[in-house]
């Protein structure tokens, strides 16, 4: 117990003192992170409103698979992108590897289907009430999307979130694609989980803090939000 | 093909010809056809459950008819839909502001953005809706919404306006305001073509009026010999207020 109250001690005192080593792993993490909700976002948003407003054969498989997608392993997806991105992979060439380029591909492959799915469901809702408006006013299938994402913009945002929050607690797929380089690949969650099998509980618990923090403040935005559009919007 | 006045309304004649429209079994609107001529006011009248939002989403082409045709002007109800403005019972409001909700239509049709102000700021001004132009378009009341809605299908001068039962959920504050501005509309030469289940509202604004009954049009008459006498037994029960089944 005693460990444990000092671990936690030290751990304020690195979070309070901005220690450089637990500034860098935190600005890593949230580089990465952000940068593959961003391509996510970009993939995803339009890819779920194309969905839910098109009509072809293989339509509801499609969306039954994605959803699932929505809970994919990270550990598999790490093995995957390692197996391409491996040096006798078929993108091995690219020596992309054990860097943060690798991590933020692995994220988005978590990412995407999580925005797609929610982005998917969110226009679908809408698309039920606007239907007759859009077609009475000669609206075409991509200005009917663009009107779509639009009004849907925060419930959007939200799915968007709920991906930020994926990617940055996920350790499966970074541990395996970047390899935990000190100051190359060495993110939040990487560092925890080795710190924590050193011993070194100070870091790992200091950067526990923060994840945790994180994670509530991301919820509690995603709520407001949530509250906030309600209010204004109706 | 431009409509410019009244009469040289390039939609009309508007021809129904022996339209049936099934769901199941059931015939929503059951073998109607009619011409609508002219520019005058026509109200589509009937107890609820007659089928006149049926008829007038199978006018617009929102609804494909199971048999017989419709023309406006000689074309089909989709290659017309432009030139028309729809109004429903239940207006759908972007979540958007009451401005952004009118400019979104001008978009949708391709106008610029400098022509979009100038139109945005008629539109507010000829529903009475200016000082509410940045409030958000769902917090407003229902009078208000459905004048935000009947500014939004008079923006690009229709040719024709369908109303479906435009005032059947507000006050008499709000059904007059909307009223007004139904007849404003049907000034500027716009044909308008709306449903009421209200016969008190029927004898304000209708110059035609069809009485439709079980999916059957039993009646097409001037609005002054229908409600002097109407022929159809059903028809004379409605307006003397009694519940027809």
């Amino acid at each position: 117990m005693n460990d444990f109250s000092n671990a936690l001690s030290t751990a304020f005192a690195l979070v309070t003192s901005l220690d450089r080593d637990l500034v860098e792993i935190v600005g890593l993490s949230l580089e990465i992170s952000l940068t593959a909700v961003l391509v996510a976002a970009i993939i995803g948003l339009p890819a779920g409103a194309a969905l839910a407003l098109s009509r072809f054969p293989g339509r509801r498989p499609l969306i039954i698979v994605l959803n699932a997608l929505m809970g994919l392993p990270p550990v598999v997806v790490g093995l995957v992108i390692y197996l391409l991105l491996s040096r006798s992979g078929p993108l091995g060439s690219y020596g992309l590897l054990f860097t943060p380029t690798a991590m933020v591909i692995a994220q988005s492959v978590l990412v995407t289907p999580i925005i797609a799915a929610l982005a998917r469901q969110t226009v679908a809702d809408l698309h039920e009430e606007y239907d007759e408006h859009l077609r009475a006013i000669g609206s075409g299938p991509l200005q009917r999307m663009a009107t779509l994402l639009w009004d849907g913009r925060f419930r959007l945002l939200t799915a968007i979130l709920a991906g930020f929050g994926r990617a940055i607690a996920e350790v499966g797929a970074v541990l395996i694609v970047g390899g935990n380089i000190l100051h190359s690949t060495r993110v939040m969650t990487t560092t925890i989980a080795l710190e924590t099998s050193k011993g070194n509980l100070a870091l790992a618990l200091g950067l526990g803090l923060i994840l945790v923090t994180l994670a509530v403040s991301v919820n509690a935005a995603a709520m407001l939000l949530g509250e906030t559009a309600h209010r204004r919007y109706g | 093909m431009a409509a410019d006045t009244a009469d040289s309304n390039g939609l009309l004649p508007m021809v129904v010809d022996a339209v049936s429209y099934r769901a199941g079994d059931r015939a929503l609107i059951d073998h109607v056809s009619f011409r609508l001529e002219d520019s005058r006011r026509t109200v589509i009248l009937g107890p609820n459950g007659a089928g006149k939002s049926v008829l007038l989403r199978l006018c617009h082409g929102l609804l494909a008819p199971s048999a017989g045709a419709i023309t406006w002007g000689g074309f089909t109800p989709a290659a017309t839909m432009k030139r028309r403005g729809l109004v429903f019972q239940r207006p759908v409001m972007l979540r958007r502001s009451v401005a952004a909700n009118i400019e979104h239509v001008l978009k949708t049709q391709g106008i610029g953005r400098d022509r979009r102000r100038g139109l945005v700021s008629a539109a507010l001004d000829q529903a009475g809706l200016q000082p509410l132009a940045h409030r958000q378009a769902r917090t407003l009341s229902g009078g208000e919404q459905q004048r935000l809605a009947i500014a939004r299908a008079w923006l690009l001068e229709p040719a024709v306006v369908l109303l479906d039962e435009p005032t059947a959920n507000l006050d008499p504050g709000a059904t007059r305001a909307v009223e007004e501005l139904i007849i404003r509309l049907g000034a500027t030469g716009a044909k308008i073509l709306m449903t009421t289940h209200d016969i008190a509202q029927a004898r304000r604004l209708a110059e035609e009026v069809m009485f439709l009954h079980h999916g059957r049009l039993l009646e097409h008459r001037p609005a002054v010999e229908f409600f002097a006498g109407p022929r159809d037994p059903d028809a004379a029960d409605f307006i003397a207020g009694q519940l027809i089944n």
